[in-house]
């Protein structure tokens, strides 16, 4: 693992570009634990200041210090993203493999909820989702409905994979060794899925941020736990950009299209070094 | 005597070499537990192979045969480590050095100079990818031509080699054994070599197809004038197919002959049973198997490494190394019953 | 007369390729053979590549379903063992030994793990203790002529091939099946280990009453050992019956090309 990561940062300059990027951002989640003011109040700071020495990114409409309240965004959406693609990954790992490996009735009714997950039109459905739970609707449970939405394409491919492993003849090894199902799912075919559990890792991260942004925007999330789609919520329900506070929508603007370019990089770079070609150099053939 | 269509008279042994080996040394080097080990799977092998020249390599399972191949062709990742000698190709009156070179100037010689066909290459076709995507992605950067001429060129190679252009749409794991290896085969020629190296090329074909198969390597071979390493443990297709044969014991090459001689007249106690163990159809008389194990080649017995399974050790061979010197002209032999004990 | 294994008219089709290219392969067409329990015997399956020996071996290992007929294994469909329960025990008779042996270990794991899993899962009474289990999975890699001390910890690219089938053949001892399904078994090994292992399966066979099936494509081997012999081609037993008779004179057109195509070690 570590002579993997050493060899993409030597030989992929989109890796080290990424690499960097997400240290920059882990180095701001680490900093939002040291914020001198709490991330939900107010006023405690002269409001509307431009940036300047004392306030790096200046100070909101609501009084709030632009730099502290975009670290505390920035952990908060990072936890979102990291959050959906961890349970998300869980869901298409299990259905996934299972589907590939069973194969049969198992296989057609994963594949039938599958199938149904992805075609849901996702945005409509969080909507309702808002309007049905009202105050219920918060961070985590939002975290919930999009890990149950943000599965099924990534369990397709994962399946493709576990379908071919099963013919591999180590498959049969290791059913002829008295092998349980899950031992073999994980102990023996994992290994070879992960390196696609981590590319998509990246893609789901953007897409769930993404929704997360949009959901905010409109207002159709919690407004109380600071994210970047609620900073730019607030700013635009105080006109910040007619009113000059340009700062306020261009600090997490900005800190979103760094962590997506990061977040891009990443996984550009992943899937070059799953592709079957360098695997292959990697190899020696 | 089906045996005859395949032989070639054997290449003038004047000629400059294309390949020399010397004094070659690689060794695996582990660590386990703050334990060093080493495996040492290629110790000393010196050895020549003249233009147009199949070199056969014999030798039982794990006595480092494919070791030998890999450090040849430069396929060299730890723990496999290069202790000591040389390896040096001609290819167009140049000599290249295989560990003198960049490793981007080693990956161009092995696709236009080199072709290399190794043990369980099989695995080199990706499972979840069709067949053609192997080709695309190996053979076409190197062949200079058009899409459509080029897939005509794989086409016509995979006609060559019996193979129906059906398998380029098919997942590796659709095919037999056979067809994959010959599919690997066929991927590692298309782009006409001049020295082709092949490990245990026809090990999982059938009879019928072996011989195609040996005849379309050796047609790839005349064509081209191409030199042919060749490694099996198959001591019928090295009657069939190679000009010289070397004998690998342990690490190390014991004997080596002209293949007439090799099988007529082996002087070496492990050829000599080597040959004597083939089974042959219409022979039911009960062929032993050597009394013992293969030696281990982290620790090697002392002296001649075949001293612990020969009927005709002696003292001497217990406590000195028996060089490989010439007991007849083009006949190598590394045994003390043969070349006389030192004073 | 009581049958260990009757295949009885046992078909396999495969269909390739995508919805546009749809094709159909018959791997196996109407194949039928038994092996007797009271007469173990070593069964060799030689054939053209593709002609579905390997195929075949899948069904009798109950990997694949056929598409037609039945294989009944000690008066038992193979087809019919559903219970998890049924499968250990119908696992615990009928052990595999495969084709390739590079492909037979997973590359990212210890050959060891399978042997151990292999000596936990089946082997019954006598303890279940570490020490026994190892004593077990030792015994058998001396059967096939390894130690314990030379496999253990190693990855599958750090033993040569014929280390690896060796290992595979003992591992597939361990449960001390009544049959063994054998792809090509000896390939990849060279003719003296070859002459080991193909007589370590006549001492199994007259030792443990163990019975064998062959598959190869080592006419010479299967001369040598077997009792009886089915060729197959695209699908199909083309000629059978006792292996000498078969092969000192064969009668089909293809065993005698067969035949023929044998590389013999002899020059003159
Ligand atoms: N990566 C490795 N690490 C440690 N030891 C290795 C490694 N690869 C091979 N060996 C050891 O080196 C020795 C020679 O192996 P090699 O594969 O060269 O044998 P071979 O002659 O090709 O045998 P076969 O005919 O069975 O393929 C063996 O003892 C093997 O266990
Ligand atoms: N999973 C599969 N899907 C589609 N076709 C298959 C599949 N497995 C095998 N086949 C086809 O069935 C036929 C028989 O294959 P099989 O592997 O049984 O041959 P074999 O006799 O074992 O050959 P070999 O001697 O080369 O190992 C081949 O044409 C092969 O392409
Ligand atoms: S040197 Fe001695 S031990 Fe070695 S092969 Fe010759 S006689 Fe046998
Ligand atoms: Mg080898
Ligand atoms: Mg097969």
């Amino acid at each position: 693992m570590f002579t993997i990561v050493r060899d993409l940062i030597r030989y992929n300059i989109e890796f080290a570009v990424g690499l960097f990027i997400l240290l920059l951002l882990i180095a701001a989640v680490v900093l939002s634990f040291f914020s001198p003011y709490p991330a939900a109040d107010i006023y405690v700071v002269p409001p509307d200041l431009p940036p300047d020495a004392e306030f790096w990114l200046g100070t909101t409409s609501r009084g709030q210090d632009t730099f502290w309240q975009l670290m505390i965004g920035l952990r908060n959406t990072l936890g979102f993203g990291v959050g959906v693609a961890f349970l998300s990954r869980i869901l298409s790992l299990v259905v996934g493999l299972t589907a590939g490996y069973a194969g049969g009735r198992t296989d057609r009714v994963l594949m039938a909820i599958n199938d149904s997950v992805m075609v849901i039109p996702q945005f409509p459905i969080l909507v309702l989702f808002y309007f049905v739970l009202k105050d219920d609707m918060n961070w985590l449970m939002l975290v919930l409905i999009l890990s149950a939405l943000g599965w099924a394409y990534d369990a397709r491919l994962i399946r493709s994979i576990a379908m071919s492993l099963r013919t591999r003849p180590f498959t049969t090894q290791s059913v002829y060794s008295g092998m349980s199902m899950r031992k073999i799912l994980v102990e023996e075919h994992l290994p070879y899925v992960m390196p696609v559990v981590f590319a998509t890792t990246m893609n789901n991260m953007i897409w769930s941020i993404g929704m997360e942004i949009t959901l905010s925007v409109l207002g159709f999330t919690d407004v109380d736990t600071p994210t970047m789609g609620q900073m730019i919520y607030w700013a635009n329900s105080h006109s910040a950009l007619i009113s000059g506070i340009w700062w306020w929508v261009a600090a997490p603007v900005g800190a979103i299209v760094i962590l997506f370019i990061g977040l891009f990089l990443l996984s550009m770079s992943m899937n070059e070094y799953i592709d079957p070609r360098s695997r292959l150099n990697r190899m020696g053939v | 005597m089906p045996t005859a269509v395949l032989q070639t008279p054997p290449a003038p042994a004047a000629a400059e070499p294309v390949l020399v080996v010397d004094r070659l040394r690689a060794y695996y080097r582990t660590h386990a537990f703050g334990l060093d080990r080493d495996i040492r799977a290629v110790d000393d092998i010196s050895l020549t192979v003249a233009p147009g020249e199949v070199y056969g390599i014999a030798g039982e399972s794990s006595s480092g045969k494919t070791t030998l191949i890999k450090t040849i062709v430069g396929a060299i990742r730890p723990p496999l480590a290069v202790v000591g000698g040389s390896v040096r190709f001609r290819f167009g009156g140049e000599i290249r050095d295989i560990y003198a070179l960049t490793p981007a100037e080693l990956q161009t010689i092995r696709w236009r100079h080199l072709s290399c066909i190794l043990q369980g290459s099989m695995n080199v076709l990706n499972p979840v990818r069709q067949i053609r995507h192997s080709f695309q992605d190996f053979a076409f950067p190197h062949m200079g031509l058009k899409p459509a001429a080029f897939w005509q060129a794989v086409r016509a190679h995979l006609a060559r080699l019996d193979l129906d252009p059906a398998v380029l749409d098919s997942y590796p794991h659709q095919l037999s054994g056979g067809m994959r290896q010959r599919t690997t085969i066929a991927l590692a020629t298309v782009c006409t070599p001049e020295f082709i190296v092949a490990d245990e090329p026809t090990t999982a074909l059938d009879v019928i197809v072996q011989r195609d198969v040996l005849t379309m390597l050796r047609d790839i071979q005349r064509r081209l004038g191409s030199s042919f390493l060749f490694v099996t443990h198959d001591m019928s297709v090295h009657a069939t197919v190679s000009d010289r044969v070397g004998i690998v014991y342990a690490g190390r090459l014991v004997e080596e002959a002209e293949t007439p001689t090799l099988f007529r007249g082996a002087l070496h106690p492990y050829t000599q049973h080597l040959v004597a163990s083939l089974p042959r159809i219409g022979d039911t008389t009960r062929r032993a198997s050597l009394p013992g194990r293969p030696p281990s080649l982290a620790d090697p017995p002392s002296g001649c490494r075949f001293h612990p399974r020969c009927p005709l050790a002696m003292d001497v061979c217990r406590e000195k190394v028996p060089a490989l010197v010439e007991a007849a002209p083009r006949h190598r032999v590394a045994c003390f019953a043969v070349s006389g004990a030192p004073s | 007369m009581s049958l260990i294994l009757d295949v009885d008219h046992v078909g396999k089709t495969f269909v390739q390729g995508g919805l546009l290219s749809r094709r159909e392969v018959e791997a196996v067409r109407d194949v039928s053979f038994s092996l007797d329990a009271e007469r173990p015997e070593i069964l060799s399956v030689v054939g053209e590549s593709g002609s579905g020996k390997s195929t075949l071996a899948a069904m009798v290992l109950g990997r694949l379903v056929p598409t037609r007929g039945r294989i009944l294994f000690e008066g038992g469909d193979v087809a019919a063992i559903r219970s998890r329960a049924g499968r250990r025990a119908f696992m615990a008779r009928v052990q595999p030994v495969l084709q390739n042996p590079f492909e037979a270990f997973n590359p990212l794991k210890r050959v060891d793990r399978y042997l151990f899993a292999t000596a936990a899962n089946f082997v019954v009474g006598g303890g279940r203790t570490r020490a026994a289990i190892e004593e077990r999975v030792d015994r058998a890699l001396v059967e096939v002529g390894l130690t314990l001390a030379e496999v253990r910890g190693r990855f599958p690219h750090e033993l040569s091939g014929g280390q690896l089938q060796r290992t595979a053949i003992a591992r597939a001892l361990i449960p001390e099946p009544r049959l063994l399904v054998a792809d090509e078994p000896v390939s990849m090994v060279d003719a003296s280990l070859r002459m080991a292992i193909v007589n370590l399966f006549g001492a199994l066979r007259d030792r443990l009453g163990l019975s064998i099936i062959y598959i190869t494509h080592d006419l010479a081997t299967a001369y040598y050992i077997s009792d009886r012999i089915l060729i197959m081609r695209k699908g199909e037993v083309v000629e059978r019956g006792a292996a000498r008779a078969v092969l000192d004179n064969p009668q089909h057109p293809y065993s005698i090309a067969l035949k023929q195509a044998v590389l013999t070690p002899d020059f003159g």
